[in-house]
């Protein structure tokens, strides 16, 4: 051993022993309960499947309303959910499924549902509005545009997955 | 900077008497298994206190999967056991660390009525302790019923028979416990999980407390 010499007192080494094994003790106790308590922040998200909603052919230049249920499974239960969507096609004939829930606090949004602004999506709970394709209009509580649904065409079947935020299609 | 923040609220509310008093106190010879190996007797107290922790700490983080609902209990432990990270570690803690307190609670019991440890003036004490093990066997009990499986079932049929079979009381005992005169279901399995998580650890902190302040006034007894 190099440079000086550093006596430890016997009280010093049974503190530092006693310390040790006591925090390891303690953390071979708590780990397995923190990391049991924690385990929903960890748990991998299941990528819901695809569900087949409407036909193509239903599908009009107007938003629709269309619901229709997924099997959940929230832990120990497990039960049918509706989900619903605003679909319609846009004037390129793609299909477009807006999650109806508001970017501002998660109320449930209609179209035309303000008589004074028909041609846009409207929250009840503090007069959100989005235009058609989902982008909030400025100066009104949303601050971004309605999640969009993943879709994918199927003979004719129009299938919905999970709403996304927009940037991340 | 620890020794800092502790100086900094020592300076201001004095907080070093409070756990001087609780943890700086000499330990007598004669209960030292450095000094004399056979001394390792009077640890079976400490041990007792040490499983009771885990108990405590076990049970806390069941109660954030566990549901007292003849519907779901079993379910919620089945999914805490098989799909939840460390769920078997965690319940297999409190499933063992329940026997564990009885044994430990058991050998310190067997230790102070050898010992005599129970006389004048320690006899308050011993009836603290004699309460803080039935408590204890209470607990034992009620949580036995919580996981809802058939043992567990059956076990609280036979209990709540046999609390049926005192004189005079008995029908009224098994209707105040299980919630029903004839049903051992809904009611049963939240009440027992009311006593077991909210009743009983109450009156157990309270016992214990009385315990510990009477042993720290009174001192270890003395060498046989």
């Amino acid at each position: 051993m190099s440079g000086k010499k550093q006596p430890v007192s016997r009280r010093q080494f049974l503190n530092y022993t006693l310390t040790g094994v006591g925090g390891f003790m303690a953390a071979g106790m708590l780990a397995p309960m923190v990391r049991f308590a924690i385990d929903p922040v960890l748990q991998a998200s299941s990528g819901g499947d695809l569900k087949a909603v409407a036909q193509v052919d239903e599908l009009t230049t107007e938003p629709q309303r269309f619901d229709w249920t997924i099997d959940q499974v929230d832990a120990w239960y497990e039960s049918e959910v509706t989900k619903s969507a605003w679909v319609y096609k846009t004037d390129n004939d793609e299909i477009m499924a807006l999650s109806p829930v508001c970017k501002h606090l998660g109320c449930v949004v209609n179209w035309q549902g303000d008589p004074d602004h028909p041609e846009q999506f409207f929250c009840p709970c503090h007069d959100g509005r989005y235009y058609k394709d989902g982008v909030n209009v400025p100066n009104t509580p949303p601050n971004a545009a309605l999640d969009v649904f993943e879709h994918e065409v199927r003979e004719g079947t129009l299938y919905l997955g999970n709403a996304k935020p927009r940037g991340e299609f | 900077m620890l020794q800092k923040v502790y100086d900094w609220i020592d300076d201001r509310v004095d907080i070093t008497p409070l756990w001087r008093d609780i943890a700086d106190h000499e330990v007598p010879e004669h209960v030292n298994p450095a000094h004399h190996f056979s001394a390792f007797v009077y640890c079976f107290g400490g041990l007792t206190f040490f499983v009771t922790v885990i108990q405590i700490l076990s049970g806390m983080f069941l109660t954030m999967y566990y549901v007292p609902d003849i519907e779901n209990a079993w379910r919620s432990v089945y999914y805490l056991q098989t799909e939840v990270a460390h769920g078997q570690i965690v319940r297999g803690m409190h499933h063992w660390g329940a026997s564990v307190v009885i044994v430990m609670l058991f050998l310190h019991t067997l230790r102070v009525f050898f010992q005599g440890a129970y006389k004048k003036p320690r006899e308050l004490n011993w009836m603290v302790g004699v309460m803080i093990f039935f408590i204890m066997l209470a607990l034992g009990l009620t949580g036995y019923l919580l996981p809802w499986d058939n043992k567990a079932y059956f076990a609280t049929q036979v209990t709540l028979e046999i609390a049926e079979g005192v004189p005079f009381i008995g029908e009224a005992t098994k209707s105040l416990l299980g919630g029903d005169p004839e049903i051992v279901g809904a009611q049963t399995l939240t009440r027992f999980f009311a006593i077991h998580v909210f009743f009983l650890p109450a009156a157990l902190f309270l016992l214990m407390g009385i315990h510990f302040i009477m042993i720290r006034k009174q001192g270890i007894s003395g060498p046989l």
